[in-house]
């Protein structure tokens, strides 16, 4: 058994992160008390993100992997902690123009503690640290939503998150408690051993419905998904960039985790004419409902920010189709859809961000004639808006194609073939708006009063680093599956 | 040699880009050039093939493997089909530019998202991995769109999307048949002459051959998925319209033939005397509603429907002769109905601002645009099938294909040709030789400028070339369809 100083040294990024966390407001409240709010952004932000780029370079000198009761620590968790602390580091860099709050010291912290949040539960491999996680990165992302004192739809999209989350997050508790009712344990690895030997009892599907409404809602996954556009449109922009982007990949990897290794030997079957109860056919229909409840009311939005977050609940949909593949292709497809994803929708919100500290708003048409006043922030938005709708050569379409792949593959006689079917008719309606957004960028005339506007370099440069990487992430897939195969192969994962 | 027309035209779109915006000069000078380059690379190429591959088979072009996890490779070939199609693109492409030289507004954009149109163009017809042809085949829709809804004229952008979505649902069932195609063989192989050699069961290439077929045959006007055509084109700029007419449709028949028909023999057959039925629906109908249109351009797309229908018509009676005329009357009917719409589109609307037989009838455009007549007459002539053009050769040859399966069939499509005399001859009389005695207000236009003139003497030469010399393609086509790539073709009992 490790001594706990081995677990202090083991999890050292993650208390990077936090002592940060706790540096940047006193750094804000003893120092900078009496500068100018720039300054004041600019210096807390830097802190805040040279918290996490010290973190990444913890993990990336690399360190002994440790499996605890609790914890665990493996290839595939610190690469996911590095994709998520990069994804905070972008947010932060766009936060240092936001112009929402004075109160920038709490808001760098708070975001680093739900950074935090999302460290650990990734490494976490009982359902009790698990839970504890999730309410360690949702408690400051309900005060991050409320951000925008000034705003009274932020106070209300925070309000609607909470109450919904508080309702999830008990149905997961109440979910976890049955499960260990029945089964006795906590750990995911001998709950599987338990569900596996004991009969199956009808109580354990009840388990199973209770704690996937938790995380369907995490993953914003009809019919769970009603908070999504309300605390995408109401939350500061950065912080829906957190929220679509990090927050997402933490919440997917525990679903998988809960899922694969949690719930295996009730995986039941959705295949065409063949159905019976297990998680497959729940997915199934969560998957079916997000995809088609997400893309026909995205086709109505005038608000990009709702319309992104429409965009989002069916992107969460096509990612759930990677949970019928096979074990060999269900993970890499999984986690290459899902951060390949994150990388984009962060790219569109933190375009989204800066157009809006310009002091537009977020309508379509107030993005008219956005690509002659902003040739480069507009070439992004281009290109992640094409990513997010499955066009070639971006890595959003390749993610679609090999998660599709995936869950044709994993069954015998094309038995999923009906769901692939279905997605792809709803990612072909999904070209549609997204190509509203572009054609107001492109095609249509800007206002007679419009000067071109220069987007903070910062800003600039991470968006244009991250097109960069869905442009390359497509034409080249292979870097990141090999990347990905290496680190599952040696992962927590008993498939 | 042949590869680099994919290239060069995407090297030429990524220069395009980074000139500086106001330039419209080198924009022109650029595109003209990458289009001439594309050209004597498709030329030096067929020249290549035929004096090196005399057996008509498939040629390598470049194969590595790209993503191997899936077994894609980035598989470029050519036999005597694509090269025929890619010549066609070489052509069109330089006489898109040529009667694109008077575009002012965002020039630099119009060339950049043609050239890139182009080279999508080209990747389609040399892809032989299956994955690679459906990345250019979709890369190939988003400028369509752009080219439509910020430079098209009637309701452009409602055409533009109308396009778009068709073709995105077109392939996104060829999506759905590819991936089933994919892991129904079981070889981990995108590969189309891999693919080809696997016997998929009968049952199978049944619904996988008709989802395949239509959902490529969608973007070659198949009645009746037909109504983007006529919107489309007619909403289009000039070279927009050329090309969609030109290659683009050519693009729908190329796949249905060289997707659809190679991995599933016995599917085609099944659904054989079906699809004749619809493309000779689609060859009457296009022609009868082309006679009572208005709007000049209308009529051109309609005939395109109609044109179309021969290519249709001759892949479905899997004969020698027939598939021999569809390949000759996708690239007759891509040489011609690009002229056509180039005199419409350029030489007439550019300067009277109408398309509209009633207004155009006063102007007496023969006597103020000589050459336009002339041209017009000709290019009409050449749709009409008269012997010397290409088109007659083309059509003789699908007609006697036809002839031996559907006889009944065939007499229909023969009165189509008789309907699409008709439409011509409206067209010649009312726009441009229009009798009238009450003469109206004399309109100064501008003379046909040079650019045009080379524009017109490209397509009217090749035509014309084709017409006589009816070997110099033949050569190529002949061999390839003797090649063991078709043979699953032959086998059902035709010769």
């Amino acid at each position: 058994m490790n001594s706990s100083l081995d677990w202090m040294i083991a999890l050292v990024p993650e208390e990077i992160v936090i002592v940060s966390a706790l540096a940047v407001l006193v750094l804000d409240f003893a120092i900078l008390r009496r500068r100018t709010l720039a300054g004041r952004a600019a210096a807390v932000g830097a802190a805040a993100c040279l918290g996490c780029v010290a973190a990444m370079v913890w993990i990336a000198r690399g360190q002994d992997y440790q499996a605890g009761e609790m914890l665990a620590l493996t290839p595939l968790t610190q690469f996911l902690k590095m994709v998520l602390l990069a994804l905070t580091l972008v947010v932060a860099v766009i936060s240092f123009g936001a112009r929402f709050s004075r109160h920038i010291g709490e808001y760098f912290a708070l975001l680093l503690l739900a950074t935090a949040g999302l460290m650990l539960l990734i490494s976490s491999e009982n359902l009790l640290m698990i839970f504890i996680a999730l309410e360690l990165l949702s408690l400051p992302l309900y005060v991050l939503t409320a951000f925008d004192k000034s705003s009274a739809a932020s106070a209300e999209a925070a309000l609607k998150y909470f109450l919904f989350g508080s309702v999830a997050a008990a149905f997961t508790l109440f979910g976890i408690s049955l499960l260990y009712g029945l089964t006795g344990d906590l750990q995911l690895g001998g709950i599987a051993e338990k569900l596996n030997t004991q009969p199956v009892e009808p109580i354990c599907y009840v388990a199973l419905v209770m704690t996937l409404a938790g995380f369907a809602f995490k993953v914003a996954a009809a019919p769970m998904h009603f908070w999504a556009p309300d605390v995408y449109e109401g939350a500061p922009a950065p912080i829906a960039c957190f929220i679509a982007s990090g927050s997402k990949v933490a919440s997917f990897f525990v679903l998988a985790r809960i899922i694969v290794d949690g719930f295996g030997p009730l995986r039941g079957s959705a295949a065409w004419e063949d159905f019976r109860a297990g998680w497959m056919p729940l997915l199934a229909v969560l998957a079916v409902l997000s995809m088609v409840a997400g893309n026909l009311a995205a086709l109505v939005q005038t608000s990009v920010k709702r319309l992104l977050a429409y965009s989002a609940i069916a992107h969460g949909g096509y990612a759930l189709l990677a949970f019928f593949g096979n074990s060999r292709q269900m993970l890499p497809a999984l986690f290459f859809y899902v951060i390949t994803y994150s990388l984009t929708v962060l790219g569109a919100f933190a375009v989204v961000a800066v157009v809006e500290n310009s002091g537009r708003r977020d309508r379509l048409a107030d993005w008219a004639g956005l690509g002659r006043r902003a040739p480069l922030l507009s070439a992004c938005m281009f290109v992640f808006m094409l990513s997010l709708a499955g066009i070639p050569p971006l890595s959003g379409f390749f993610g679609k194609f090999y998660v599709f792949t995936a869950a044709v593959a994993g069954t015998p006689h094309l038995g999923m073939l009906w769901l692939v079917i279905v997605a792809v008719a709803a990612s072909a309606i999904s070209l549609y708006y997204y190509l509203q957004v572009l054609k107001e960028i492109y095609a249509a005339e800007p206002a007679a009063d419009a000067k071109p506007f220069r987007p903070p370099h910062a800003a600039l440069l991470s968006i244009a680093l991250l097109a960069g990487l869905v442009i390359a992430l497509g034409c080249a897939p292979g870097w990141l599956l090999a990347k990905l195969s290496v680190v599952l192969n040696t992962s927590v994962f008993r498939l | 040699m042949l590869a680099w027309t994919i290239y060069i035209s995407l090297l030429g779109a990524a220069v395009l880009v980074l000139l500086p915006p106001e330039s419209r000069r080198a924009a022109r000078i650029t595109a003209l050039f990458t289009a001439l380059a594309g050209l004597a690379a498709a030329l030096c190429g067929a020249a290549q093939y035929e004096r090196h591959v005399p057996s008509g088979a498939v040629a390598d072009l470049v194969n590595f493997s790209w993503i191997a996890d899936l077994g894609i490779h980035f598989h470029l070939a050519a036999d005597g089909v694509s090269i025929t199609l890619v010549l066609l693109t070489g052509i069109a492409a330089v006489a898109g530019v040529l009667f694109s030289w008077n575009v002012e507004r965002r020039t630099r954009e119009f060339f950049a998202l043609y050239l890139a149109l182009i080279g999508g163009v080209y990747g389609v017809f040399l892809s032989f991995d299956l994955f690679l042809l459906f990345v250019f085949y979709e890369i190939a829709i988003i400028p369509k769109y752009f080219l439509i809804a910020v430079w098209g004229s009637t309701r452009r952008e409602y055409g533009a999307m109308k396009l778009a979505l068709y073709s995105l649902v077109g392939s996104a069932m060829v999506l759905i048949g590819l991936i089933a195609a994919y892991v129904v063989s079981g070889a981990h192989s995108f590969d189309l002459i891999e693919l080809a050699k696997y016997p998929f069961p009968v049952a199978f290439q049944n619904w996988a051959f008709l989802l395949v077929f239509v959902g490529f045959a969608v973007l070659a006007g198949l009645w009746p998925f037909h109504t983007w055509a006529p919107t489309g084109h007619v909403a289009a700029p000039t070279a927009a319209s050329m090309l969609l007419a030109g290659v683009v449709m050519k693009l729908g028949a190329y796949g249905a033939l060289r997707v659809a028909m190679t991995l599933f023999p016995d599917g085609l057959r099944t659904w054989q005397n079906e699809i004749a039925l619809l493309a000779v629906i689609g060859i009457v109908y296009g022609a009868t509603v082309a006679l009572v249109q208005r709007d000049i351009k209308f009529v051109i797309g309609y005939s395109s429907v109609s044109h179309m229908g021969f290519v249709l018509l001759g892949l479905m009676t899997l004969s020698q002769i027939g598939l021999s005329g569809a390949v000759m009357q996708m690239f007759s009917h891509g040489i011609i109905a690009g002229l056509l719409f180039a005199v419409v589109g350029r030489m007439v609307y550019d300067r009277t601002h109408t398309r509209d037989l009633t207004e155009l009838q006063p102007m007496n455009l023969s006597a103020l645009a000589p050459f336009a007549a002339v041209t017009f007459v000709v290019a009409g002539a050449a749709s009409m099938g008269l012997p010397g053009f290409s088109g007659f050769i083309a059509e003789l040859q699908v007609l006697a294909g036809a002839w031996a399966v559907f006889p009944r069939l065939t007499i229909l499509a023969g009165a189509g040709i008789l309907v699409g005399i008709a439409f011509m001859v409206r067209v010649w009389i009312k726009a441009f030789f229009a009798e009238n005695d009450a003469k109206a207000a004399p309109i100064q236009i501008e003379p046909i400028s040079m650019a045009e003139r080379a524009g017109a003497f490209v397509l009217l030469g090749t035509t014309v070339l084709i017409g006589l010399w009816p070997g110099l393609l033949l050569n190529l086509i002949t061999p390839t369809l003797h090649s063991p790539l078709f043979q699953p073709l032959w086998k059902g009992g035709q010769p």
